[in-house]
């Protein structure tokens, strides 16, 4: 078995070399930020990561949340860890100073979610929902409710969660139901929504749920839904606790993994209706969410990289200590490790690539956000706004879908062992199979990234994109060892273009068509756009070696896992170029009767 | 109560250590490093002490690389209130830790200095008791409990035999022992606040301090590994492998 062990070389190198932390300390607010402070930070994020929450991630998924008399009880150690969380401040890291909060950017904040996701994402999914609400409120609150609720929720003594989701409205929120009345300074709530995750519990001292609600007589749709604070307990003048609020968790779901994260279903309104407060205006419920769901999505492509890790950790170790057979082509001599098996090694380093190309552009992305927000040139903010918006539903679509991919083949590497839950290797598959659903399906992923970020704007930002990617193209052509590196990226690039071009005529004709092959489009970006950032790192890895600076050994390491990329994944840009350009007849020539 | 605690870059404990392959010490390029663990000891004790209201001021000591500022950091962060950097290029020896501490000490006049009982590199387990012979001081090595009365601490000691209870006077040193404390985890915040403490950084002729090594390393080896076992038929042939083979009996 196990234990998680923070890659904190290949973060560092990611962070401070691909994708450079100076730029973004020297951003405005980020002055405390440091190659010093980020290695202080990531160092202590990993012993908490590795001491406190890696050692409940099993047993927090063989025991599971339970619901008894209404009350969730979370597994054992959740409760000493959440408060060993919050007191050591970990709440706080990017909320805002004024509230308490640290204010430090997501180059930092990105990793040591990382951190806490590979080594129990069921409890870093509490925190992570507090983040949210606190992002909502800090945009879109009164200046009275943030006085209210802000310190506590980024103190976390305070937790949060999100509740869009009822049975009848799931990728379409169009749909939702639940109805707010308004009395006198409040609303009254009176619905029911579903899967709302970490809805119930103890940990935290109050829970403050951000509902989505219909006012009497708002328009239908989208254009109709509003947002609503609805605390748990209803916070006194003074800022103490009191009445407990007409919301019950009335049942958990049994699911297929995160087992430790309560999934309720919450009852608003039984009684009197639950007391809400409206955010910001009526009606514009939705484009609210929609503010802060950007960074929750790049928080979900994180959950995916982060379990994408820790099964490549899980599933290296077995290959070292596994015997089994001997070398292929020797027929007498000792057994060896399965590690020594050439099919292993490919499945090994299959992992590890896709798993650093994901991490890369995840934190390139971080750096984009940070300078979408923070950069004092307004056109800059627009420009790095427009990639970020770009890259969102990449990294939210890719990085799961692939880290679905990753922990299979982790199970692969164990044998008949991975297929039973001893090993734990089957937790990872588990867990990550939930990230390519929420915050938005994958499809839903591709759907926006087709329409809104690509055809709505000619493919303008894309095509930005594409050409910082050539822009590489010219320093590859310096290194002749980079050479097939320098090859799989240009057909990948062209993949791409081309694909990007065909959307651009298409969607507007025939949205259908173009939606069909949405999700083999967002893969297709993200496996070229994990093949750009790993020729980035090939070449600073490349020029570095040449220099005879720091830890040659990393940078070799680098090199050969840029090129595997090159070999063995970048090639599938040509193939899922084909299907976006050809494939959408053979998807939509069926009719639904035909199936 | 001004207390000095000192504190020392390691190979982190995890870290698997792997002897240059001129045999002339382990490879320390490139690794992992942390704070010895002993001395997260102390440095935790030093900070009860402070919250406890008896220590009023910590000042952490590092003698060694420049690197040693984010260990001294991370001493700051725990909670100590300054930082002190004796840098060195190259490897310092027990004997030469107890007289710059000597010196460090001479200057600072803390009551009380808490140090690691080992550092996990090396395992000399002297520094602490040179210093005390040089500075004529008390010393009380291996503590797993320590209170602090006035003029003297009642401590008490982890020895082969038990535990032995003390009283020194104070100022004394003391090392610190598995079993003293259990270290906090450092908080976001104070690690931020470590920042903009005072570290000050000195070099060890600043001491009048001569640090060369007495001791030389002759060479560095990998432990044998260990041969695969055997099964023995009954008692009586392991009796007679231990009395004539392992010659433990
Ligand atoms: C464990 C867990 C935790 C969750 N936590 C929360 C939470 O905290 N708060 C919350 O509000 N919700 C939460 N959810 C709900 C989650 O966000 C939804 O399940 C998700 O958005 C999908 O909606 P759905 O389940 O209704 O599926 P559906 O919308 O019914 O989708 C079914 C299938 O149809 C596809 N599909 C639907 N519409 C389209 C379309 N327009 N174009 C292309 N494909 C489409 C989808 O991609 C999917 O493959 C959680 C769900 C789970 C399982």
């Amino acid at each position: 078995m196990s234990t998680y062990s923070a890659p904190l070389k290949d973060m560092q190198f990611a962070i401070k070399e691909l994708v450079g932390l100076d730029e973004v300390a020297a951003l405005p607010g980020c002055g405390e930020v440091s190659a010093g402070l980020v290695d202080a930070v990531l160092a202590e994020a990993a012993k908490f990561a590795q001491e406190v929450l890696d050692p409940l991630n099993r047993s927090g998924d063989r025991q599971g949340a339970r619901l008894a008399d209404g009350k969730v009880i979370v597994p054992d150690g959740f409760d000493k860890a959440y408060r060993q969380f919050i007191e050591a401040g970990w709440n706080g890291l990017s909320g805002q100073p004024e509230f308490g909060g640290q204010g430090l950017p997501h180059i930092v904040a990105m990793p040591v979610q990382e951190m806490w996701n590979s080594a129990n994402m069921a409890f870093c999914l509490c925190p992570m929902l507090t983040s949210g609400v606190l992002e909502a409120l800090h945009v879109h609150g009164t200046p009275q409710q943030q006085k209210t609720y802000l310190p506590r929720l980024t103190a976390g003594e305070w937790a949060g969660t999100m509740n869009l989701t009822e049975p009848q409205a799931g990728s379409d929120l169009s749909a939702v139901r639940t109805r707010a009345v308004p009395e006198g300074d409040h609303y009254r709530i009176h619905g029911t929504k579903i899967f709302i995750t970490w809805g119930e519990h103890d940990m935290a001292e109050n829970i403050i749920h951000l509902v989505l609600a219909r006012t009497p007589g708002a328009p239908e749709g989208v254009k109709g839904i509003s947002l609503f604070i609805v605390p748990k307990f209803l916070v006194n003048a003074d800022g103490s606790l009191g009445e407990r609020n007409d919301v019950r968790c009335v049942s958990l779901e049994h699911k297929l993994g995160i087992h430790a994260s309560p999934t309720c279903v919450l009852a608003y309104g039984d009684g009197k209706g639950a007391v809400g407060f409206l955010v910001g205006e009526e009606n514009r419920g939705l484009e609210y969410m929609f503010t802060m769901m950007n960074h929750a999505r790049l928080g979900v492509g994180m959950e995916g990289v982060a379990l994408a890790e820790r099964a490549y950790q899980h599933a290296l170790e077995y290959a070292k200590t596994r015997v089994q057979g001997r070398e292929i082509g020797q027929r007498s001599g000792d057994r060896v490790t399965i590690i020594h098996h050439p099919d292993v090694r490919r499945m090994l380093m299959s992992m590890k690539a896709q798993t650093e190309a994901m991490r890369a552009l995840a934190y390139f992305a971080a750096a984009v956000l940070d300078r979408a927000k923070r950069h004092p040139d307004e056109q800059e903010r627009r420009r790095h706004q427009a990639l970020i918006d770009l890259l969102t539903p990449i990294v939210k679509g890719w990085c799961t879908e692939q880290s679905v991919e990753v922990a299979t083949t982790g199970i692969q590497v164990h044998g008949g062992m991975g297929f039973v839950e001893e090993t734990g290797a089957a937790q990872f598959l588990r867990d990550a199979r939930i990230t390519t659903i929420y915050e938005g399906t994958t499809g839903i992923q591709a759907n926006d990234l087709i329409g809104r970020k690509v055809a709505f704007e000619q493919g303008a930002t894309a095509k930005a994109v594409i050409a910082a990617m050539r822009a590489v193209d010219g320093e590859l052509a310096k290194h002749a060892e980079l050479a097939a590196i320098r090859a799989s990226l240009t057909a990948g690039m062209r993949a791409v273009e081309e694909a990007t071009d065909w959307l651009v005529a298409t969607y507007p004709a025939d949205a259908k068509a173009a939606a069909a092959c949405a999700v083999p489009y967002l893969k297709l970006f993200g496996i070229v756009a994990g093949g750009w950032q790993m020729a980035r790192a090939a070449l600073i890895a490349q020029s570095r070696l040449e220099a005879k600076e720091g830890d040659a050994d990393f940078y070799r390491a680098k090199l050969v896992t840029a090129r595997f990329y090159a070999d063995h994944i970048l090639p599938q840009a040509a193939a899922l170029g084909h299907t976006v350009v050809n494939g959408a007849d053979s998807v939509l020539a069926l009719d639904p009767a035909g199936f | 109560m001004k207390v000095l605690v000192t504190v020392k870059r390691v190979i982190d404990p995890y870290v698997k250590v792997r002897v240059k392959s001129d045999g002339s010490g382990v490879e320390t390029a490139n690794v992992k490093m942390t704070m010895n663990p002993f001395c997260e000891i102390a440095v935790e004790q030093a900070v009860r002490m402070k919250e406890a209201g008896v220590a009023s001021e910590i000042v952490a000591v590092s003698i060694g690389v420049q690197q040693c500022q984010e260990t001294l950091r991370t001493a700051m962060a725990m909670g100590a209130d300054r930082g002190i950097l004796v840098e060195t290029a190259g490897e310092v020896q027990p004997l030469a830790v107890a007289k710059v501490l000597k010196a460090i000490v001479d200057k600072e006049q803390p009551k009380l200095v808490i140090m690691g009982k080992q550092a996990i590199d090396d395992d000399s387990n002297q520094s602490g008791q040179m210093l005390a012979a040089l500075l004529g001081w008390p010393q009380a090595a291996f503590i797993s409990s320590i209170t602090v009365n006035g003029e003297t601490a009642d401590v008490t000691r982890e020895i082969d035999g038990g535990l032995e209870k003390l009283t020194v006077r104070l100022p004394a040193v003391v090392t610190a022992d598995l079993r003293l404390n259990e270290p906090r985890y450092v908080t976001l915040p104070n690690i931020m606040k470590a920042k903009k403490k005072p570290l000050e950084v000195m070099k060890p002729d600043a001491l009048g301090v001569d640090i060369a090594p007495r001791l030389t390393i002759l060479k560095v080896q990998e432990p044998p590994k260990r041969g695969a076992g055997v099964k023995v038929a009954d008692v009586k042939e392991l009796v007679a492998k231990l009395r004539n083979e392992a010659k433990v009996i």
